[in-house]
């Protein structure tokens, strides 16, 4: 059993997270990179199961800058088998069809039976890119799972979509995502560190995988403006003498709110 | 019939378990005839597509494509998707607008990998100027607007629930059937529906106007009660922090933030709640902030437009019944 786990690097969400006026991209001098929660949780579900099967392997992929390499490395750390990491400045300013399509390519290319993310990352939010990947890579897609049971040739678990909780399945291989109802992942401990550093870590670029970051022929979704808006300002704040459940049915009949 | 407008927008319509137009259609039919004509597109058991075609376009919707399948209780995403590609084979679309749910995004973004149209997801509102379609997002919390467009071809746009105000006017009922070619790509399996997700009296969270909220300060799920309390006084939606969720207060839908809701109202109250970063990012566009919290260094009263520095569980209550002796 071949697990794949995308994993991504991201502003630290306990920090001030910035984008940059120009480019629209993350600013990375702004704030501390981390893996994302969610990520690190999606890696937890597949070291869960390789704990008890022999058989699984666990790999841990991302498109991310170069800067990233480290990253990543803690998911080597926390218990994955080996680690590929795509990177290239071309790929920079993806959009999520050349992000989608770039580890598609990757994820044939490293072998897989069930493809495990996150269902919404803490800075872009899409939450597509799974389902894309189902599509490109023709299998089928169980997103948003808030528990999941992983079997030889099938993968099942419940679905928290919008009107309903339901039990889904799927033969492998498979596209899931994950949802932050799933445990913690556990920590990197001092073995895992150092045993991280000897574990095959690939290297790929777009080239390496065949993909034209430009290719003009293929629409693009691009930025076309941005604005930064003024943070918010603190208003009044009273200490409670008594009457502040008063105060505040004052403040809010005043202001119309109630 | 087989002429579609040229400045056909095609909407996705999202229906309730029990075959209803949802709430997101009537946000979704409004931006779409801001930047275009309305053409829907129903998927839907056969015994309930002509009560949803008049829902439709009462609410908007120009004409009303309709597949009638029972395949969407048994197989997930793909049959809307191969709706979805019969539609824009027919209509050819200036844009794709889809809910921003957890279907919605599994079909956007199977339909936009099939078709390689270019995505644009979580938007808060669209527009259209002399080069096409414009989608607009809020990010990081509000801190940052952002548009995006596509180089060429049509866009796939998820937008926001409760984010578009604009409501299209109704027309009449122009109902199409569709053949939609099974494009047999392999599809996970619904194997049983647990539960319906509870529809209460109370206004749904995404887009209310007004929402309470507790946190972890609330200390159990019985005491939680007040939160409901003070909402139903105000006739607000209830939300809640992480932690709150976490400890199993109130059901994960209702959270708000980061990974939960992203709320944009009138008034948002904050109840025990410390104002953690990840919370504000969900709720510090709102236009008027009132937090209650006991320690007074709490972050929530940056962002705060009233904050009272005391304890829940006795300004709540005087609160509540000020606000009970107003009504009468
Ligand atoms: C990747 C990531 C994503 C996250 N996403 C979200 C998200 O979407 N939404 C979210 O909310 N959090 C999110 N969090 C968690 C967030 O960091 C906080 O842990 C969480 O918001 C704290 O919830 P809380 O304010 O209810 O609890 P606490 O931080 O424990 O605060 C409880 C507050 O209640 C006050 N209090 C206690 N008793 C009383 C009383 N009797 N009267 C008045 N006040 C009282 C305390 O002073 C305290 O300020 C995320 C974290 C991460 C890392």
């Amino acid at each position: 059993m071949k697990i794949i786990v995308l994993v991504k690097e991201v502003p630290d969400t306990y920090g001030e997270r910035k984008l940059d006026l120009e480019t629209g991209l993350a600013d990375r001098a702004a704030s501390e990179a981390v893996l994302d929660e969610i990520s690190e949780r999606a890696l937890e579900v597949a070291l869960a199961y390789a704990d008890s099967h022999d058989d699984a392997e666990v790999v841990v992929m991302s498109m991310a800058a170069e800067s990233a390499a480290a990253t990543i490395r803690k998911g080597l750390a926390m218990g994955a088998a080996s680690a590929v990491h795509i990177t290239d400045p071309g790929l920079a300013a993806a959009d999520l069809g050349l992000t989608a399509r770039t580890l598609a390519v990757a994820i044939r290319r490293t072998g897989f039976d069930l493809v495990i993310t996150g269902n919404l990352s803490t800075d872009g939010s899409g939450g597509v890119v799974p389902a894309m990947l189902a599509e490109l890579l023709e299998v089928p897609n169980a997103t948003a799972l808030s528990s999941v049971e992983i079997a030889a040739g099938s993968v099942s678990g419940t679905r928290n979509a919008d009107g309903a909780t339901m039990r889904v399945s799927a033969r492998l291989p498979a596209v899931i995502s994950i949802t932050e109802a799933l445990p913690d992942a556990r920590f990197p401990n001092f073995k895992g560190i150092m045993a991280a550093k000897k574990k095959p870590f690939e290297t790929l670029s777009a080239a390496d995988l065949g993909i034209e970051p430009h290719d003009l022929s293929v629409a693009v979704s691009i930025m076309t403006a941005i604005a930064e808006k003024p943070p918010r300002a603190a208003g009044v704040k009273i200490t409670d003498e008594g009457d502040g459940g008063t105060r505040i049915a004052e403040f809010l009949i005043e202001n119309r709110l109630a | 019939m087989t002429d579609y407008p040229a400045d056909s927008i095609l909407v996705l319509l999202e229906t309730t378990p029990n075959g209803e137009l949802a709430t997101s259609a009537a946000g979704l039919l409004g931006a779409a005839s801001r930047i275009g004509t309305p053409v829907a597109l129903a998927v839907i058991a056969p015994s309930q597509a002509q009560a949803l075609a008049e829902q439709a376009a009462a609410t908007g919707a120009e004409r009303v494509l309709v597949f009638e399948t029972n395949s969407t209780q048994a197989e997930l995403t793909i049959p809307h998707v191969d709706a979805l590609a019969a539609a824009a084979a027919v209509v050819v679309p200036h844009a794709v607008l889809i809910s921003n749910s957890i279907d919605g995004r599994d079909i956007a973004g199977r339909f936009a990998a099939r078709t390689s149209a270019p995505i644009a997801v979580d938007a808060i509102g669209v527009s259209r100027d002399d080069e096409g379609i414009v989608a607009h997002h809020s990010v990081y919390g509000g801190a940052y607007n952002v548009d995006s467009a596509a180089t060429f071809g049509p866009l796939v746009v998820t937008v926001r629930q409760g984010a578009i105000d604009a409501r299209a006017e109704a027309r009449p009922v122009a109902l199409e059937s569709l053949e939609v070619p099974a494009s047999g790509a392999a599809s996970a399996a619904i194997e049983s529906v647990e539960a319906v997700t509870e529809t209460s009296s109370r206004p749904e969270l995404r887009g209310a106007t007004r929402v309470v909220s507790g946190g972890r300060g609330l200390g159990s799920a019985e005491k939680f009660a007040l939160v409901e309390d003070l909402a139903d006084a105000l006739g607000a939606a209830v939300g809640a922090s992480r932690a709150a969720v976490d400890a199993g207060y109130i059901p994960a839908n209702h959270q708000v933030g980061q990974t939960g809701v992203s709320v944009s109202p009138q008034l948002y109250i904050a109840l025990g709640i410390s104002g953690a970063i990840q919370h504000r990012t969900g709720m510090q566009t709102a236009k008027n902030i009132v937090a209650v919290n006991k320690d007074p260094d709490a972050p929530i009263f940056e962002v705060a437009d009233f904050g009272v520095v005391g304890d829940v569980f006795t300004v709540v209550p005087q609160l509540i019944s000020a606000l009970a002796e107003r009504k009468r």
